[in-house]
């Protein structure tokens, strides 16, 4: 179904058992992202609130959004798709915490009041892999999950910068919806299915839990606080 | 069917700072107190330990602790012939739920207002005259001053251990606090926190170009602390997860940590959650009110508290709209001028300097919600505004409050939100970011008000509340020489890129920006001006007391919670030693 060559089959497993912090900061060296950790269980993860269609439309549009690099192997990598689908099928899907009473005004997309749409998010992120998915057939031939990467580039460019309409949906807040959610997927704490192998974290330096720094706010002013990244599910 | 219950002495609405405040002051007077919450009860060992309580997701942002939009929100317009529209997930502010209310999930900063602040209109007008004030910046005193209340800051500032550095002992000032602070009647309860490597180096910038920086006050404790209520604070441990958080630490001063512990040993003192007040029930010929109506959240079932004393503690948004539901006193009408529920309703305007700082480590997830390093030179009118177009000003500080990577990871401008080149610059910046924050005031001007909404309702299909808001002149001049200010301070540090983000265009509720809303129920000297008097009574009902910052007439450049728990200690010392005895209004019209 997904699509998981790529920085799989490149990266390198090399574990680090860095748990001296001290040690760490004062080497210098950059921890790297666990390839082959990201890679292991990806194979079987089912979907509860997307179709495959769906689910490969996200894979390239997470892709997009977090290509594989010498920083991180890629969104879908990472588990964003897994996680978005995911929140979907959650009672954030089912629009949680959501005011959805009428009348809904046309004004969708004035950015001050946030979105308007009368659909909870899970609806509301399949219309508009619908919507673009035509718009992309009715302009390319082709579904957004099989346009080239500079192609799709420039598609989500021109979705981001409210150049493309789409009938039934704010494009922009599609758009937004799909970024954040991305970002919350790669950024959030792997137990949500994201962030595999803490990628991000790694990434940018972030050590996760367990967060007590009451000596190393002193220790480490002005000098880079390393360590193995540790989630919530580290500590179960 | 509305079931009867049995009266009490006091009734208080919403459970809050305000209303454990006050709650722990009445009952300790001997009064028997109901307090109604319309969220839950929680246990802070439960719900907030570790390690699931540092989830960013969950807490901040799918906002497990705050109120929720399905049960009430409110609406915005910004110009009065707009129509309205809802706020349909909460974003500039974050209004709370449940026992502690916002209180369980702020951040700690506790600043005192400026002595000005106080006394804004008077003030103003005896430095510039009264013809600088335009005529649609409805401005005016608190009618009770920084003196009246400094013992009740004191108090406050117990209650929560705060960790500060005085900058102002009775008249004598002292080094390393803020000069420009109101005379305090002594020094902090706790020293300073540790401040972080970005907090240095701002402390040393300012310091350089002239200014006078100090460390924020805050109510995470620098040490463990025990409070004159006998409540046990734990050490802060600097990690980054106060706002929008619990503190599993317990270092954090919350209604929970400083107040619960006394109020359950409390005879006097119950509560009821999940209890979802709808009106104050009001007998206008006799101007007093008989009790509150409310809606058990669980089973749907009406009860009516009666109660000798009603306190409306339900913040800004719940104490403006109970008053409009239940028609006490006049609505305010923008147009005429006439009316004063809703009136004065302000936020507050914080433009941004983000900074990068190439050789930088700043280590940004070791924080805590009040790490900040401050400069007040430009607060209030701490500077000659004689020559200016505007009047207000506020705080600029550098905070370490959090470096949480869902929220917090800026690029330097011109980077784009995603693909190859927006990873490589996260990946640079992360680490070696920082942002100086303004922290602004909101002089409230003629049309930002608040009425009943006519369209959209709330779960029980009652009107929301509708904000008529938007950034006015005065707030954009202000907010602009803010960041040059911030700036200026940015380019002190040597910041490889100093980034202001001004505040454009129309306000929006998006965004966060700050859970600092105040107005709505102004106290002010009479009645034709304000909906309460200086001791927080209504002047329709001389029964009902009204907390928070929705009392305060504008906003400061400053956190409003340590002012909104001095007057609500300030009013249950009137409350207490004056009403009590002679149950009437006390001030006379
Ligand atoms: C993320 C964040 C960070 C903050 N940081 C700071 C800071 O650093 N410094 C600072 O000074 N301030 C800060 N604040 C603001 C601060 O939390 C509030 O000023 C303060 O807690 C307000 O206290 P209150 O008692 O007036 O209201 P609240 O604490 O909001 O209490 C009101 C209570 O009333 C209840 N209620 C409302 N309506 C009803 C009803 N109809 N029936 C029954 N109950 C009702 C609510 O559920 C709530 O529990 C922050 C706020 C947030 C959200
Ligand atoms: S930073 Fe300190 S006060 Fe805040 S939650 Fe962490 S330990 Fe508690």
């Amino acid at each position: 179904m997904l699509d998981r060559r790529g920085f799989m089959v490149s990266g390198g497993a090399f574990a680090l058992a860095q748990t001296d912090a001290a040690a760490a900061a004062d080497s210098g060296t950059n921890i790297k992202h666990d390839g082959a950790e990201a890679s292991k269980n990806t194979a079987a993860d089912p979907l509860y609130a997307l179709t495959p269609g769906e689910a490969e439309f996200l894979t390239a549009v997470v892709d997009a959004f977090i290509p594989a690099d010498d920083l991180s192997p890629s969104g879908s990598e990472c588990g964003v798709v897994v996680f978005i689908d995911r929140q979907l099928a959650g009672a954030y899907g089912a629009g949680a915490r959501l005011y959805q009473e009428g009348p809904f005004q046309p004004g969708n997309g004035q950015s001050q009041f946030g979105p308007q749409s009368p659909l909870a998010p899970l609806q509301f992120i399949q219309l508009g892999i619908a919507e673009l998915d035509a718009w992309s057939m009715a302009n390319s031939n082709v579904p957004v999950r099989q346009l080239a990467k500079p192609e799709l580039n420039t598609l989500l460019q021109n979705l981001e910068a409210g150049k493309i309409a789409l009938p039934r949906i704010d494009a922009r807040a599609f758009f937004s919806a799909l970024l954040q959610l991305t970002m919350e997927g790669f950024f959030s704490d792997p137990i949500y299915g994201g962030n595999r192998d803490k990628a991000s974290w790694r990434m940018i330096g972030y050590p996760g839990l367990p967060a007590t720094y009451a000596k190393a706010i002193k220790q480490y002013r002005g000098r880079r606080y390393q360590a193995e990244p540790k989630s919530i599910a580290d500590f179960l | 069917m509305v079931q009867v219950l049995k009266s009490t002495d006091a009734v208080i609405v919403g459970l809050g700072w305000t209303g454990a405040i006050m709650a722990r002051e009445l009952s300790r007077a001997g009064l028997k107190v109901i307090a109604l919450e319309r969220g839950p009860d929680r246990d802070a060992a439960e719900s907030f330990a570790l390690p699931q309580i540092r989830d960013e997701l969950r807490y901040s942002v799918r906002q497990e602790l705050m109120q929720d939009p399905k049960v009430e929100t409110v609406t915005l317009r910004h110009r009065l012939d707009d129509e309205a529209r809802p706020v349909r997930r909460f974003g500039s502010f974050l209004p709370g739920d449940g026992v502690g209310g916002m209180g369980t999930h702020w951040n700690g900063n506790t600043f005192r207002f400026l002595p000005s602040d106080h006394r804004l209109r008077s003030h103003l007008t005896e430095r510039y005259g009264a013809a600088r004030i335009p005529d649609d910046m409805t401005i005016q005193d608190w009618d009770v001053t920084y003196e009246d209340l400094e013992p009740h800051y004191s108090r406050f500032e117990a209650l929560c251990g705060v960790s500060g550095k005085a900058g102002n002992i009775a008249g004598k000032i002292q080094p390393g606090g803020n000069p420009f602070e109101g005379p305090r009647s002594g020094e902090y309860p706790n020293r300073p926190l540790t401040p972080s490597h970005a907090n240095e180096l701002f402390r040393h910038a300012a310091t350089e170009i002239g200014l006078h920086p100090f460390p924020a006050p805050a109510s995470n404790a620098s040490a463990p602390y025990v409070n004159p209520e006998g409540a046990s604070l734990g050490a802060c441990q600097y990690c980054g997860h106060c706002d929008r958080f619990g503190c599993e630490a317990n270092a954090k001063a919350t209604p929970m940590s400083t107040l619960v512990p006394a109020l359950r040993q409390t005879a006097g003192f119950s509560k009821v959650t999940n209890a979802y007040v709808t009106r104050v029930l009001y007998d206008a010929k006799g101007k007093r009110a008989t009790g509150v109506r409310y809606v058990d959240l669980r089973s749907g079932e009406t009860y009516d508290q009666p109660a000798d004393i009603v306190v409306l503690s339900a913040w800004v948004f719940g104490n403006t709209r109970l008053m409009l539901m239940s028609g006490i006193g006049e609505p305010y009408d923008p147009r005429s001028g006439k009316g004063v529920v809703g009136k004065n309703y302000c936020y507050q305007i914080q433009p941004t300097v983000q900074l990068f700082l190439k050789d930088e480590e700043l280590n940004p997830f070791m924080g805590a919600g009040g790490l900040g390093m401050v400069v007040d030179d430009f607060n209030g009118d701490n500077f000659d505004h004689a020559k200016l177009g505007f009047f207000g000003g506020g705080y600029i500080s550098l905070n370490s409050t959090n470096g949480r990577p869902i929220s917090f990871r800026p690029t330097p401008p011109g980077t784009p939100a995603w693909g190859t080149k927006w990873k490589q610059e996260t990946a640079q910046w992360y680490r070696r970011t920082a942002s100086v924050l303004c922290e602004g005031t909101n002089y409230a001007s003629r049309t930002n008000a608040l009425d009943l909404d006519p369209t959209y309702r709330d779960m029980l299909g009652q009107p929301l509340l509708r904000m008529t808001y938007n950034f006015t002149p005065n707030d954009r001049a202000m907010a602009d020489f803010l960041l040059g200010k911030a700036a200026e301070i940015g380019r002190a540090m040597n910041a490889t890129v100093v980034a202001p983000q001004p505040r454009k265009g129309d306000f929006n509720v998006v965004s966060y920006q700050s859970s600092h809303n105040t107005g709505g129920t102004i106290m002010g000297r009479t009645p034709s001006d304000s909906v309460v008097n200086r001791y927080l009574q209504s002047w329709d009902a001389h029964n009902v007391f009204v907390l928070g910052s929705s009392v305060f007439p504008q906003n400061a450049g400053y956190n409003p919670t340590a002012a909104a728990a001095a007057t609500t200690y300030w009013c249950a010392d009137a409350l207490v030693k004056k009403y009590l005895k002679d149950p009437a209004p006390l001030v006379s019209q």
